[in-house]
Parts: structure tokens; C-alpha cells; sequence
């Protein structure tokens, strides 16, 4: 393609983008937060619930089926070593109070976000690790993203591989899930899209030529080819968000985390698959 | 160490063709890219891999940096006899890493 046409190509989308976000309708969406009423929204598409995976090419498919293959399992393996490692001023590894990961932590990444009696609020598996961390370990915090948070936290999601999503069944987390239903559907940012234009709407088309999921958590961290590391599922909604042109919620703030509750009951009953393999 | 992982077939029959992957993992920083104020993150690659059986040299590669960070590499070999595969990388910043497997060929 010619510089020229390039360019012209370039501003007749700028041009159009404000348009078609414009264009898109809203439906009527219901207040309520139970994922079982999105089927009966106004949208004439009967939703099946498909995990990425399903978007997925072959080859990308053959690496995460592949625990050799799969990058991901390279954090898994460290975050092993991590769970056993003494830290913090009571010398105490997970290991220590958690014993063996592979019982103890089976299930536990597929009921998370959950609800922290003390905080009265979810708090999802990097936050848990780290007040673990605080009141338990008594150490410092992992940076969110870190090689060592993302190792731990898709060492104890493997755990949960298979399983069926679980979370939000606690009462408490009811308004949290509303929450996070009410910002999936608030458009905002300068292309003015809400998460549900694109993931509830168009989940069947193409964006510059990759699939536009269900937003069906299902594998998270997982590794990215496109980050060519693994990653939070908070980092994959900041993305989305600069992606329409918002300002993304720092790490950690509740607003991210009531998404990630919401988009978890989205998927309830859908099979775990961390640590997964995205394009 | 950097963890890898290593996929060889435990059994083989002897002059099958199997296939023998290896997983490091590795940042590959290119070496071109620059941080929010402009200065060059330097490069840190893994620049040599090497496949030895029973201790003779069966696979070499090179790396450059426009391989993806945690290269994988896949390559096969004829089953003759038993033995080990002994797995090295090297790269920038000294780094350096190996890995083993066995495999039985009956």
C-alpha cells in the first residue's frame, strides 16, 4: 500500500469510528445482576457461552494444549518453587499454612473474586495473595504484574484447571457483581463504547482482524503471544478500556475488581483453563 | 535458574524419528526498543542453543533478536540408542541454562 492511500485509508477510519460507535444501539439491558437473564435481553442472538478458546486458531489451540508448549507453564513452575519459599518476618511459606497447593488450592482461583470479611469487600487473587502476604507472612506486597505475582497466582489457578467457574455465589458480593454489571454496560471514552457493545453485541465479528470474544474469564493469567509474557486479567481489561480511548483504573482499584466479579458469574460453570494461551 | 521444559518421548523403537521440544524460559529483549524517555533498554537475548546426546553435538541453533521472548524450539532426531540429551542456552548478560532428559530405545 502507497503512503498516500495509507494515510487516506487512516483518516477515513478516524473519520467513521465516531459514527459507528454512535450507531450501535443500546439494548435493553436489565437491571438485575443473575448472568442466567443476559439470554432474555433484546439481542435476537442466542448466546452460547464460548471461552476464547474457542475463537482460537489451530496452532495457538496446539501450544496451550501442550503443557510443554505452553509458555505459561514456565510462571506455573516457578510459582511451585515460590509457594514453598520461607518470606517475611514469621519465615513462613504458603506451603506452611496451605500445605500441599495441589489439594488446598484446587477450586480456589475458580470462586475468585471473593468476599474479604474484613476488607467488606471482593478482593480477587493478586489482592488475596497480598494481604496474605500482610497478615499472615507479614512482608512486603508483590507488584501487581510482577514475574513472581503472576508466577503464584498461576500456580494456584492450575490448581483449579477443569473446574467449573464458581464465583460470585456469596450474597455479600451481590451488589459487587451489580456493580461491575452497571460499568460492563457504561460507555465510556472518547470512541464511547461500553465493554458490552463489542463482547454482548458483535462477540461474532472481527476487530483489525482478531475475534471479538464473550469476555468469558476463563484462563486467567494467561500468557499473551501478544505480550509475549502471561498476564493479569486486570492488565487485559486496562487494555480494553485505553483500547476506547478511557482512562484506565489503576491496578487494584475496586472498580477493576467488580469487573472481573461480574465477568466471572458471566462464565459461571465454564471450565477453568489457566494458565491459558491467547493470541 | 530459568525454568524450561523439555518434551522427549521416554520410549522409542529403534530408528523411529522423534520429536524433541524445548521450552526456555526468556526475556529476548531485542535490544532496539527504547523507555518513555528515549534511552535504548539494552539487549538481553539467548544467543546460542545446543542439543547434545551421550555427548555428542546433534543440534545447534542461533539465535537473533527477532526470535519471541520464551523461544521454543522443536526438532527431530532418529532413535538409536538410550540415553541422554543434555540441553544448553547461552546468551547476553552471562546467562546461561541446561536441561537433561533420558529416553530408552529398545
Amino acid at each position: 500500500m502507497t503512503r498516500l492511500s495509507a494515510i487516506a485509508t487512516a483518516v477515513l477510519l478516524l473519520a467513521a469510528l465516531p459514527l459507528r460507535a454512535g450507531e450501535i444501539p443500546d439494548k435493553a439491558f436489565s437491571s438485575e445482576a443473575d448472568p442466567s437473564s443476559r439470554q432474555d435481553n433484546a439481542s435476537s442472538k442466542t448466546l452460547e457461552h464460548r471461552s476464547g478458546t474457542t475463537f482460537m486458531s489451530p496452532d495457538t489451540k496446539a501450544i496451550q494444549d501442550d503443557d510443554t508448549a505452553n509458555p505459561g507453564m514456565l510462571w506455573a513452575l516457578d510459582g511451585e518453587e515460590l509457594w514453598k519459599k520461607k518470606d517475611g518476618a514469621n519465615e513462613k511459606a504458603c506451603a506452611d499454612c496451605h500445605g500441599d497447593a495441589r489439594e488446598s488450592m484446587k477450586g480456589v482461583a475458580a470462586r475468585y473474586p471473593a468476599f474479604d470479611r474484613e476488607l467488606g469487600r471482593p478482593v480477587d487473587l493478586v489482592q488475596r495473595v497480598n494481604l496474605c502476604r500482610a497478615r499472615h507472612q507479614q512482608t512486603s506486597p508483590l507488584a501487581y504484574e510482577s514475574r513472581e505475582m503472576l508466577a503464584l497466582t498461576a500456580f494456584i489457578a492450575q490448581q483449579s484447571r477443569g473446574m467449573p467457574i464458581t464465583a460470585g455465589r456469596d450474597e455479600e458480593l451481590a451488589p459487587f457483581v451489580a456493580k461491575g454489571h452497571d460499568l460492563f454496560h457504561e460507555r465510556q471514552g472518547q470512541l464511547n463504547l461500553s465493554c458490552a457493545n463489542c463482547h454482548d453485541d458483535n462477540w461474532d465479528k472481527h476487530l483489525a482482524g482478531s475475534a471479538i470474544t464473550q469476555a468469558h474469564p476463563t484462563g486467567y493469567p494467561l500468557y499473551r503471544l501478544e505480550w509475549q509474557s502471561l498476564g493479569s486479567l486486570q492488565r487485559r481489561l486496562r487494555g480494553c478500556i485505553f483500547g476506547v480511548r478511557a482512562q484506565p483504573y489503576e491496578f487494584g482499584a475496586p472498580e477493576l475488581v467488580d469487573l472481573e466479579l461480574y465477568l466471572m458469574t458471566r462464565a459461571a460453570g465454564m471450565p477453568l483453563e489457566s494458565p491459558a494461551v491467547r493470541p | 535458574m530459568a525454568p524450561a521444559l523439555i518434551n522427549v518421548p521416554k520410549n522409542a523403537k529403534r530408528g523411529d524419528v522423534i520429536e524433541i521440544k524445548a521450552l526456555m524460559s526468556h526475556i529476548m529483549e531485542t535490544g532496539y526498543r527504547r523507555t518513555a524517555s528515549g534511552d535504548l533498554v539494552p539487549r538481553d537475548i539467548i544467543t546460542s542453543f545446543s542439543c547434545r546426546f551421550n555427548g555428542t553435538e546433534i543440534f545447534r541453533a542461533d539465535l537473533f533478536p527477532a526470535i519471541s521472548a520464551n523461544p521454543f524450539i522443536s526438532f527431530s532426531a532418529v532413535a538409536t540408542e538410550s540415553g541422554k540429551f543434555e540441553f544448553e542456552w547461552i546468551g547476553d548478560r552471562g546467562f546461561s541454562a541446561t536441561a537433561s532428559a533420558a529416553i530408552t530405545v529398545a
